[in-house]
């Protein structure tokens, strides 16, 4: 069985920078993937080009057999088919918390009200959200306007869904709300693309960790291989980076710290 | 003085009523297509499409570099001597007034769309939305919003401005005005007259915008 994604020698530029290199990749159906790396190595690009907010330059780069690269690519059909939720939730916010959700499945897949809203309703029960459902997205906190993003991408019924940073704006406490959305999602078998810098929820969640520098992926491997024995230097230094808060002595000497 | 003065007023309500009638059609028609041509605008500039951009932007620069009037002229004289089309005045002041303030409002609305976060586009795509429907259900309604108060401080200007078509020979309310001083003298009263009656046209649509603002920018 060939893989529901697959990358192969990809390449984009912005202007003269190149800011994906030669990228290989293939994605299995109901695969969970982590992409990691520092700021700016272009794995937030990698999930745009997949979902067409990017236009790539060569290379190739399929979904389900089909080379998005074709000039003749429908990129509205792809999109519906690979939901994507941003890092700044973006929800649309004149409308109410049920039309963000029904914008997609009624005017672009033209179902049925009834049908999608009992499918909008369901979703922000099991996020625990149903009671907000007339709510405005200025109402409700960061944390819920993400999960609130999460389902107006899952209302769509896409075979993957990418995450880009989704906690990355939210407060601490909202963060936990987000994330355990999202690995309800990978056990139920979802084709997930994540983007995070929470390197305890990568290694949780992951099946494959992605490890990318200067636009080129340098590593993939198991997330237990990737966090105790990374295979390259860039990556070990990337990882002490964060192993250095958790090798914070757990109290300060002179005051001791409330527990929490 | 006084009563005679009232007394006037009264008798020329009739012809200065058909004066202001001419004044707010002119001005009414100019709005309605400025808005409707400036929306348009708006959404076709932010298409971002090169060659349409630069059509846009010449008309835009033609606008805005030459006045009012000149259109006027250049159109109610200009069109019977280079395409023996000739405009009867009241419809050749509403052309230019349309195609002026449709630039006024056009960029007004393309700085509207263009304040708008580009993740509301991004998010809109993201669900599958094409171009109509992105504009259509996600950009325009925030837009329009942003975009009402600076545009009703350009229909004040639009009938403020349509007093330069007395100059092609429309007979509006200045011109009335003007006939009737010619005939009476009365030119502190009848202008006064005129003073209230633009006065009392825009100034509640400057205060509708500003409270507009007000109330928006809360939000």
């Amino acid at each position: 069985m060939s893989a529901l994604i697959e990358f192969h020698g990809f390449n984009k530029f912005y202007g003269e920078q190149q800011v994906l290199n030669g990228i290989d990749l293939q994605v299995q159906s109901g695969e969970v993937i982590v992409i990691l790396g520092p700021s700016g190595c272009g794995k937030s690009t990698l999930l745009r080009c997949l979902n067409g907010l990017e236009e790539a330059h060569s290379g190739s780069l399929k979904f389900v057999g089909r080379e998005l690269l074709d000039k003749a690519t429908d990129w509205r059909e792809i999109r519906q088919q690979i939901g994507m939720v941003f890092q700044s939730y973006h929800l649309f916010p004149h409308m109410n918390v049920l039309d963000n959700l029904l914008l997609g499945p009624l005017k672009v897949q033209k179902r049925q009200r009834r049908e999608a809203q009992h499918q909008a309703e369901a979703l922000l029960e099991r996020v625990g959200l149903l009671d907000k459902r007339d709510a405005f997205p200025r109402q409700l906190s960061g944390g819920q306007q993400q999960r609130i993003a999460i389902v107006r991408s899952l209302c769509m019924n896409p075979r993957v869904m990418l995450f880009d940073e989704v906690t990355a704006a939210l407060d601490p406490e909202m963060v936990k709300e987000v994330l355990q959305v999202i690995q309800g999602l990978a056990r139920e078998g979802m084709t997930l693309l994540i983007v995070t810098h929470e390197m305890a929820f990568a290694r949780a969640v992951a099946d494959r960790i992605v490890f990318m520098d200067a636009g080129r992926i340098l590593e993939q491997s198991p997330p237990e291989i990737f966090f105790t024995n990374p295979q390259t230097a860039r990556a070990q230094q990337f990882l002490e980076k964060f192993s250095f808060v958790a090798t914070l002595p757990e109290t300060n000497p002179t005051k001791e710290l409330e527990p929490l | 003085m006084a009563s005679s003065g009232l007394e006037l007023l009264w008798v020329s309500l009739p012809q200065l009523a058909r004066g202001a009638g001419q004044t707010l059609s002119i001005s009414f028609l100019s709005i309605a297509i400025s808005t409707v041509g400036g929306v348009l605008y708006g959404v076709l500039r932010t298409l971002n499409v090169t060659w349409l951009n630069a059509i846009l932007r010449i008309y835009l620069e033609l606008f805005r570099a030459i006045p009012v009037l000149v259109w006027l002229y250049l159109l109610f004289f200009g069109l019977p001597i280079f395409f023996g089309l000739s405009l009867p005045s009241f419809w050749c002041a509403v052309l230019v007034l349309s195609l002026w303030g449709a630039s006024e409002v056009g960029e007004v609305a393309r700085g509207a769309l263009h304040s708008l976060p580009r993740g509301q586009r991004e998010a809109g795509l993201s669900i599958g939305l094409n171009a109509a429907q992105l504009y259509g259900y996600v950009l325009l309604p925030q837009a329009l919003k942003r975009m009402t108060p600076p545009t009703i401080n350009v229909y004040t200007r639009i009938i403020k401005t349509s007093s330069l078509a007395v100059l092609i020979g429309v007979v509006d309310v200045i011109k009335v005005g003007q006939q009737i001083i010619e005939r009476t003298y009365e030119s502190v009263l009848i202008y006064g007259a005129l003073f209230l009656f633009f006065f009392f046209i825009c100034y509640p649509l400057s205060a509708a915008s500003r409270v507009l603002e007000r109330r928006w920018t809360q939000a």
